[in-house]
């Protein structure tokens, strides 16, 4: 063996006080936002009953529950995946299956990354330009969830293009090798083997959407509305925007409802979130390969 | 019965499989090629779909913008008048200073906050923890990063606020402090994996090699972590600015809104994103203020779309090199 120099000693030293540094600033960017959290639970947690979340808001949305905001996020997230998973789920079919490595494909990438990076409230202009007023949908779910869902499209194609990759290029030879076409073995060979994968992502969209708030202000979600909507030319209510409206537009709103708002809204997006993860988790022990 | 259809099938696919030879010269064009051939021209639209949806975006907002750029806009005072006053009934003026100082005083302090503690978090993260701990911190990091906008404007407008005026003493807690930390708070987590993945690119050949020179673990994280990873870190404190200049429900409810150039941390500012998003709404379409609106959502498409573009550059840069 040989004997700690002094050098020796102090380096370790000087590595314990770094990492004893670092784990310090990590558990100081985590601990506030779960002290935060707690809070939510604490002064939200008493508003919460079978009433709050099955009644509508009464009295000016001071009182009562919030049935109908719960059903238009339903809607909105629901509408809003009937148009990005199959456009997403394409789209990450061709980058991973078909795009040639070149400049295009580049663009392409760039593109994705940059409609990831647009601010929320510029999709809301956008909506309200295109879908709202140029293709005269007018606000309602369908312009909402139009705009949402070319919002979200890049949490798909990762999601998707990733989970596609994940799968061994020797199961597409093997299965070219057979004489299939390339959609063939897209369909029988590469899907299936991703299709939990391509699941994930969707779970996690889902949850991004519930919480997006400023691209549906303008586009089809309003402040109060008493009825459920009917068809996705109607206008609705939704959660994310009902907790900035009780938060800030609506005098003498008792102080434990919007933390209730809060905390359900906080409650479905977290849930969704760590059932992805789970998922993703589980999968990743199963895998084979 | 059953043997002597199997049969029969087998036959009809040899005479089959005889004749095709002599009905096509080898043509493989049949149903499934065509198949083939459609679901590429489907997926191709999908796949250029993005570009299609960059472009719309840009087209239908400078639509919605353009008399106003055109007839009534004044650049000078566009963006050196700090007087936004799109509905005085004396004089209107359109000067966006003051929003963009807004905007830049809390992305700025966002980035003091955010800058530390997400890169070392990273570090930990990437270099010293292990096993569980790791993956434990880094699922935290992940749902830490899922809480939407209009919550954390809700924690700066009822937690934060009351906390600021106890501590500081301040009349107004909505500031450019709480805005900063709830920022900040906002874009560490996504900066920590960011800056985590560049750490776990760097190869671990370059751990090796420097760990057979005998040196520490800190040692090999200063002298070829960081540097190896320089470009991957620059990426994720740039998209934590974008992040931050795009900023919309959070900043709208924890600034104040106050039109400011603001003197200290304490002042209250209004924040360009939450200016479209408080006055959109009250505007008749078509009219000077509301095509205002969507020319501030030009400048920021251009500003964010520049920062974005950067950010990729510069990390794409290194992994090419």
């Amino acid at each position: 063996m040989f004997a700690r120099s002094s050098l020796n000693v102090k380096n370790e030293r000087v590595q314990g006080l770094y990492r004893t540094l670092f784990m310090l600033m990590t558990l100081l960017l985590i601990l506030p936002v779960l002290m935060i959290l707690g809070t939510l639970v604490y002064k939200g947690g008493s508003v919460i009953s079978f009433e709050f979340l099955f009644s509508e808001p009464t009295n000016g949305m001071t009182a009562g529950g919030i049935f109908p905001a719960l059903i238009g996020t339903v809607w909105l997230v629901s509408v809003a995946l009937l148009v990005s998973v199959p456009l997403g789920v394409a789209a990450a079919i061709y980058l991973s299956e078909y795009a040639p490595d070149n400049w295009f494909t580049r663009v392409i990438n760039l593109a994705i990354i940059n409609l990831a990076g647009v601010p929320s409230i510029v999709h809301a202009l956008f909506g309200v330009g295109a879908f709202v007023l140029f293709f005269g949908i007018g606000t309602s779910i369908l312009a909402a969830s139009l705009t949402l869902a070319i919002m979200t499209l890049p949490v798909v194609i990762v999601a998707t293009r990733e989970s596609l990759q994940a799968v061994p290029y020797a199961f597409r030879e093997a299965c070219w090798n057979m004489g299939a076409t390339r959609w063939q073995t897209i369909r029988r060979v590469v899907l299936p083997n991703a299709v939990s994968g391509i699941l994930t992502g969707v779970i996690l969209e889902v949850s991004r959407t519930t919480g997006e708030t400023a691209p549906i202000m303008f586009t089809g979600a309003a402040f109060f509305l008493p009825f459920l909507p009917e068809s996705v030319f109607d206008q609705t209510m939704a959660l994310s925007l009902h907790l900035y409206v009780v938060a800030t537009q609506v005098p003498n709103v008792p102080d434990a409802l919007p933390y209730g708002v809060a905390l359900v809204l906080i409650a479905m997006v977290l849930l969704m979130n760590s059932l992805s993860i789970a998922f993703r988790m589980y999968l990743r022990g199963k895998k084979k390969w | 019965m059953a043997s002597t259809t199997s049969s029969v099938a087998q036959s009809s696919a040899l005479k089959n499989a005889a004749a095709q030879p002599d009905n096509a010269d080898f043509d493989r064009r049949n149903l499934d090629w065509y198949i083939d051939k459609l679901v590429q021209v489907i997926v191709f639209i999908g796949g250029i779909s993005a570009i299609i949806f960059i472009i719309g975006i840009f087209v239908f907002i400078t639509r919605e913008g353009f008399g106003f750029i055109f007839n009534t806009l004044d650049l000078g005072e566009f963006f050196t008048s700090p007087r936004w006053r799109p509905t005085s009934e004396y004089k209107t003026t359109y000067g966006i200073l003051a929003l963009i100082a807004g905007t830049a005083s809390v992305t700025g302090l966002a980035m003091i906050v955010a800058i530390p503690f997400s890169l070392g978090a990273a570090i930990y993260i990437a270099e010293f923890a292990t096993g569980k701990t790791r993956e434990a911190l880094k699922v935290l990091v992940e749902l830490l990063a899922a809480i939407p906008s209009v919550v954390w404007g809700f924690i700066g407008l009822t937690i934060m606020n009351p906390l600021i005026i106890d501590i500081f003493d301040v009349p107004v807690g909505l500031n450019v402090l709480n805005a900063g930390i709830i920022l900040g708070l906002m874009a560490a987590p996504i900066m920590t994996s960011i800056a985590e993945d560049a750490l776990k690119a760097v190869p671990d050949r370059y751990r090796e090699a420097a760990e057979a020179l005998g040196a520490t673990r800190w040692q090999v994280i200063l002298k070829t972590g960081l540097p190896a990873a320089k470009n991957g870190l620059l990426g994720a404190v740039l998209l934590g600015v974008g992040r931050g200049f795009g900023e919309t429900m959070a900043v709208l409810m924890a600034t104040g809104h106050a039109i400011n150039l603001p003197d200290s941390i304490f002042d209250s500012v209004r924040a360009l994103t939450a200016t479209i998003a408080a006055e959109l709404g009250e505007t008749a379409v078509g009219s000077d203020h509301y095509q205002a609106l969507f020319t501030i959502g030009i400048f920021l498409f251009i500003i964010t779309f520049i920062i974005n573009l950067t950010a990729d550059l510069i990390v794409r840069g290194i992994r090419k090199g």
